[in-house]
């Protein structure tokens, strides 16, 4: 038989546009002819499965999981929430990949070229699959704000950059995480490819003191929501369901 | 006169909205393959090979390059591919197909990056055999669904890499079928060459002007 699981239509303007001059590199970037809409078929219902067993005990931990001659230099935070579908499900063994600068606002990457330096014990990812709840944590330190060529002077505001497989390729989302109280998130090219502010503060994740560790680590909160699944009521399907 | 109504006034209904998507950035690799980044942190990290010696069904590379609007490569791209195995079945629960083989060493998924210096691409997989259509529709005939997200590129694009020697199957594809003119729809094939007996399909993607990709609404 076939799956009954076809995703909810994605609705494109909660999203950025793919053209937004503002942010230049998207100019040359962006298709200039419209999207094909394709209903879901198993290609899309479908998509890649991972392990627990595929990923090492420090993969969540960036503190501690590119430590050489002792721990990273920074704000030590704690980021947590929970991956949602739209019907306010939690999703099960989604594969939560993240990464970031350092303290400074330099990464770990051979084209990054900021002056500002590279920390020693600090690599910058991490990677962790939701409980059965849909919750994922990490620890890491607060990334730094750093300069990008786009306008003369135009700086990212500190953020953590997400991946998210749930389990279907249609899925698929990449995202930015913003922090709480940041002065350069109502500046920041990026940010501003949405052109809805709820959306946009739907990224900027809340201070959590309820989940710091007394002197240890802050912690932020950010939840994500992946696309759901519709509710086939009557579609050669009349037992409903 | 009757007020404006607006999103604020109109009555909600209880769903959730998706999170709204960002570029992946030029520094994409750190996360998702760190390798590429110039490090390696990750004892089982995930790559672009995705068959191995044993894998069933015709062992094939799919490589191409990532082309902007002005023609000139893209060397900071993440791709990933989606596929099922050589009976046409893909790794995951929801499908039921019946009569077709799961080959649990076979996962049908990778990830790679454009080279930083020459912008090409490569995987090393086997070719799909055909998956059934949506609802009551044809078989698809072998495709390998593939998105992707880069600096630039506010939300990642979806496309599908058919094979231009499936003549016959691309002809009944209720996929290809729907694609209106038929020059959008060769932007879907990939080329076949063998090289000293290997054999790579070769797909080029064309983000922006003449011969653009076709991307998918999915």
């Amino acid at each position: 038989m076939m799956p009954q699981n076809e995703f909810i239509q994605r609705d494109r303007s909660r999203h950025p546009p793919a053209l937004t001059p503002d942010y230049k590199t998207s100019v040359l970037r962006s298709p200039r002819l419209a999207l094909w809409s394709l209903q879901n078929s198993l290609s899309e219902m479908t998509g890649p499965v991972f392990g627990q067993e595929e990923l090492g005990p420090l993969d969540n931990d960036l503190i501690l999981n590119y430590a050489k001659t002792g721990e990273p230099i920074g704000e030590r935070t704690i980021v947590h929430g929970r991956v949602l579908d739209e019907n306010g499900r939690g999703v099960p063994g989604a594969l939560v990949e993240v990464w970031q600068a350092n303290a400074g606002g330099r990464y770990r990457h051979r084209n990054d070229t900021y002056l500002a330096p590279i920390d020693p014990n600090f690599g910058g990812c991490g990677r962790m699959i939701t409980d059965e709840t849909g919750a994922y944590a990490f620890r890491t330190v607060k990334p730094g704000a750093y300069p990008f060529r786009n306008h003369v002077n135009s700086w990212r505001p500190a953020h953590i950059h997400f991946s998210l497989s749930g389990s279907g390729f249609a899925q698929r989302l990449i995202t930015q995480m913003y922090f709480e109280g940041d002065p350069l998130i109502p500046k920041d090219s990026i940010l501003g490819t949405l052109p809805d502010p709820a959306a946009r503060q739907r990224l900027v994740a809340l201070l959590d003191l309820n989940a710091a560790v007394p002197l240890d680590s802050l912690a932020y909160r950010f939840d994500i929501v992946l696309r759901g699944t519709r509710s086939t009521l009557f579609e050669n399907k009349l037992q409903g369901n | 006169m009757m007020p404006k109504m607006t999103p604020k006034m109109a009555p909600q209904l209880d769903y959730f909205q998706e999170t709204p998507s960002q570029t992946a950035g030029p520094y994409v690799h750190i996360g998702l393959i760190p390798h590429q980044a110039g490090f390696d942190i990750f004892e089982k990290p995930f790559g672009n090979k995705l068959a191995g010696p044993d894998t069933p069904g015709e062992h094939i590379g799919v490589e191409g390059r990532v082309l902007d609007g002005l023609g000139a490569p893209c060397r900071d791209v993440l791709l990933e591919i989606w596929q099922a195995n050589t009976a046409g079945r893909y790794n995951h629960p929801a499908d039921r197909q019946i009569g077709k083989a799961l080959d649990t060493g076979f996962r049908g998924w990778g990830r790679t990056g454009t080279d930083f210096a020459t912008g090409l691409y490569r995987f090393e997989t086997v070719k799909p055999g055909a998956v059934v259509g949506r609802r009551g529709h044809k078989p698809m005939a072998p495709h390998v669904n593939l998105w992707l997200a880069a600096r630039g590129i506010n939300i990642g694009l979806a496309t599908r890499i058919y094979f231009e020697d499936e003549k016959a199957l691309n002809e009944q594809d209720p996929v290809l079928r729907m694609v209106e003119p038929a020059e959008r729809r060769e932007t879907l094939l990939a080329r076949r060459e063998e090289r000293e007996g290997a054999v790579v399909y070769v797909f080029d993607i064309r983000l922006q002007g003449e011969r653009e990709t076709l991307f998918f609404d999915v």
